[in-house]
């Protein structure tokens, strides 16, 4: 039913912390491993996609990491580099260096220069075809929409040259939705949940890419249904826990209150998930992953996250 | 909690009543903005005297309890009677402000334009409208750039800053001194060359023949009138840049590096402290925020959940016998023995994450005077006393 993997192209955001990385290696790796060619481009570099793959760093040069992904980290300088390589002629060839220095403090100073570069290097790689599906880990939610926006923004303020000429295809691209997704990672807390509506919104108004899907990451499990938490809530009274811990034998008031806590995170997470799912376009899917808790985070948690999205997307 | 942290506190909690500026960083959604509110409320109600919370973005129903509704950079105080709604009492006066990044850029235009002509062309530049808008990092240099200029009015006698979520935590460490880079470098100057001498300049030639064909001569037109305008700045961005550069480095200013226990936000994190350490500033506290609760931990308590788990049948069975009859819902002992699997697995579940978050404490390499632990809150901190709680755990 879902046509997520179907796309090109997919920028995955969300606000710090949430788990961009996570989902869109997990994506990535889910691609790949239903046959895909897949580009998995970390834009904010911090190594962390490194760590999820259990692969040596990534580098702007992309390197495949496991069977048909590919990992790269996106670079402007090396990004300017290669455009300049890629769009002048030879006069200028051995002068790229310092040329593409100046161009790194040109972006600097206009507006969308830098953004179009990065924007730009993706679009490439996906109509050149060089891969089926492109995944980015896009910048946090804030900075997305300046990112999107960044081919628009140029377009209205460059008149001619190259540039120009190129965000006319980039557009083209990034507003097809069959070919362009934002993928909005939160997890069911107020700020994640009220910084993704917002974030809808705003993708609508001030950008022309459709958001793909929601990803609700870090769902904590539903322990028991309505009967079941009146046993629990027997078992916390005096007599009753004061007879469990006298059959188990050891402490087990630890044990209670453990679940105590799982119950009230379910609790007051859900009151923001409903919030999510009024706001949100029906038509665009909510999906959901569970908490992992795991001794540690890296290629076994990669996979688990790839097969819960995968379940979710009806595979 | 340890056992050392008797020692720790009196220092910790002497930075609320002795800094001028207290800075809140560290990687998105560790809780930065809530811990900025509560060093707030907390020197608010302990120490008293004028205290300013500068946020960036506050949760919605956070920014309501204190009072923050509209937008733009006013600051309000938090009145008395929502002190005396929390159970609480101020000693002095809590103000807060929201950071309005446009308007903190359109402020600093009008401060630092030679004349009103000047500035009204700046602000009416579609460069600028984007570049205050969106683009240039804009919002880390303004952020720092706000403090100055309240601190150096000299209103509050302490002002606890809120740092907007950046792509790394040291962005807005950086952004003053990015900032006066940009404006003293060779490349500004190639750029507001007049157009006669670009192509003439053995230097600048290739750049501009290059630059033409990419951006189109009337852009880069644009760009370089923008930037003469800009260029009446100059002396006024430099000097500024640099004094916020200082004020930061200064005494007066300590940081509070908040993080999770989680791995990738921890190493983040523990960077930024070292970093920190290395360019002189003056690291106040590493706050551990949500940290799971200790009962987790026990061996004790896993031994029962282990049990719990593995006679799961046989103890639902003679739960049911012994207690049912008292209590109705106890009557069924297959639905007793699966909610004892399920809170047993459901322990041992949060257990592993305790313990490999009490090792990643252990582990981390930030003397240990300066850490403090806060616990989980089952519930969401959204008002004053929630605030205030969580302050208690930092410095009490
Ligand atoms: N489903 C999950 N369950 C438990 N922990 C998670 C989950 N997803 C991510 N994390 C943890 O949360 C932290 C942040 O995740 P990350 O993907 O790096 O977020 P982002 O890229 O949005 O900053 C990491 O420590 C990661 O291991
Ligand atoms: N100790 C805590 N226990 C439970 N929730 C917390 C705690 N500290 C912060 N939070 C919640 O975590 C969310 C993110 O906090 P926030 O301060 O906005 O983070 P940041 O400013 O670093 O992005 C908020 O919903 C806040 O209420
Ligand atoms: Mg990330
Ligand atoms: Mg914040």
């Amino acid at each position: 039913m879902n046509d997520l993997l179907d796309k090109k192209l997919l920028f995955v955001t969300g606000k710090g912390g949430v788990g961009k990385t996570s989902v869109a290696t997990s994506l990535a790796f889910l691609a790949a491993s239903r046959g895909q060619r897949v580009l998995l481009c970390e834009v904010d570099g911090k190594g962390d996609v490194a760590g999820l793959l259990e692969s040596p760093p990534t580098a702007f040069k992309e390197r495949e990491v496991s069977p048909g992904l590919f990992a790269m980290t996106m670079d402007t300088e090396e990004a300017m580099k290669e455009y300049l390589r890629l769009n002048l002629r030879v006069p200028f060839a051995g002068r790229i260096g310092p040329v593409a220095k100046a161009f790194d403090f040109l972006a600097s100073a206009a507006p969308g220069v830098r953004e179009i570069l990065v924007v730009g290097k993706l679009c490439y790689e996906v109509r050149e075809a060089h891969y089926d599906l492109v995944v980015v880990d896009a910048t946090a939610s804030g900075h997305i929409v300046g990112l999107l926006a960044a081919p628009q923004a140029v377009n209205s303020l460059v008149k001619v040259g190259l540039i120009r000429n190129q965000t006319d295809w980039m557009l083209e691209m990034l507003t097809d939705p069959a070919q362009t997704g934002l993928v909005a990672v939160c997890t069911p807390e107020e700020m994640p949940v009220t910084e993704t509506i917002e974030l809808a919104g705003r993708v609508r108004n001030e950008t022309t890419v459709n958001l793909a899907s929601v990803v609700v990451n870090r769902v904590l499990p539903e322990l028991f249904g309505t009967q079941e938490e009146e046993v629990f809530e027997t078992l916390t009274r005096p007599d009753v826990a004061a007879e469990l811990e006298l059959l188990v034998g050891s402490d087990t008031a630890p044990v209670l209150e453990a679940a105590r806590l799982a119950v009230t995170l379910r609790r007051t997470r859900s009151v923001h998930l409903d919030r999510l799912r009024e706001a949100i376009d029906p038509s665009v899917p909510l999906l959901y992953l569970p908490y992992l808790f795991t001794r540690s985070h890296g290629l076994r948690t990669t996979r688990q996250t790839a097969t819960s999205l995968g379940e979710e997307l009806g595979y | 909690m340890a056992p050392t942290e008797a020692s720790e506190r009196p220092s910790l909690e002497r930075l609320l009543a002795t800094r001028e500026i207290m800075v809140a960083c560290g990687p998105g959604g560790v809780g930065k903005t809530t811990t900025a509110a509560a060093a707030g409320v907390m020197a608010a109600v302990k120490h008293g005297g004028k205290v300013l919370v500068l946020t960036v973005d506050p949760a919605r129903r956070l920014a309501t309890a204190l009072g923050l509704t509209g937008i733009g950079n006013k600051e309000h105080r938090v009145p008395d009677e929502a002190f005396a709604e929390a159970g609480l009492k101020s000693r002095g006066e809590l103000w807060v402000a929201m950071l309005d990044t446009k308007q903190s850029w359109d402020d600093l235009i009008a401060r630092h334009a030679p004349d009103e002509a000047t500035r009204d062309e700046i602000l009416a530049n579609p460069l600028y409208q984007n570049i205050s808008g969106r683009f240039i990092q804009s919002h880390d240099y303004i952020a720092m750039e706000r403090l100055y200029e309240i601190h150096s009015e000299g209103r509050y006698d302490l002002i606890v800053v809120d740092t907007p979520p950046t792509r790394n935590a040291l962005d807005f460490l950086d952004a003053p001194e990015r900032m006066a880079d940009f404006f003293s470098s060779r490349l500004l100057r190639w750029l507001i060359m007049p157009y006669r001498s670009r192509l003439v300049n053995v230097a600048t030639k290739p750049f501009y023949q290059i630059a033409d064909r990419i951006l189109g001569t009337e852009f880069l037109g644009d760009i370089s009138e923008f930037f003469i305008l800009f260029q009446t700045m100059y002396d006024g961005f430099v000097e500024r840049s640099r004094a916020v550069g200082r004020l930061l480095a200064d005494r007066r200013t300590t940081f509070l590096v908040v993080s999770t226990l989680e791995s990738v936000p921890l190493r983040e994190a523990e960077f930024f402290a070292q970093e920190l350490t290395s360019r002189h500033l003056h690291l106040g506290a590493m706050v551990m925020n949500k940290v799971l609760p200790e009962y987790l931990r026990g061996s004790e308590a896993a031994d029962a959940a282990h049990t719990m788990a593995e006679q799961a049948g046989e103890l639902g069975g003679l739960l049911s016998e012994r207690m049912g009859p008292a209590h109705e819902p106890l009557r069924d002992s297959a639905q007793v023995t699966r909610v004892l699997k399920e809170i047993s697995a459901s322990f041992l579940n949060f257990q592993t994450v305790a313990l490999r978050e009490a090792e990643e404490r252990d582990e981390l390499s930030v003397a240990p005077e300066v850490m403090v632990s806060v616990p989980f809150f089952d519930t969401e901190i959204h008002d004053l006393g929630g605030l205030y709680r969580l302050g208690e755990q930092i410095w009490e």
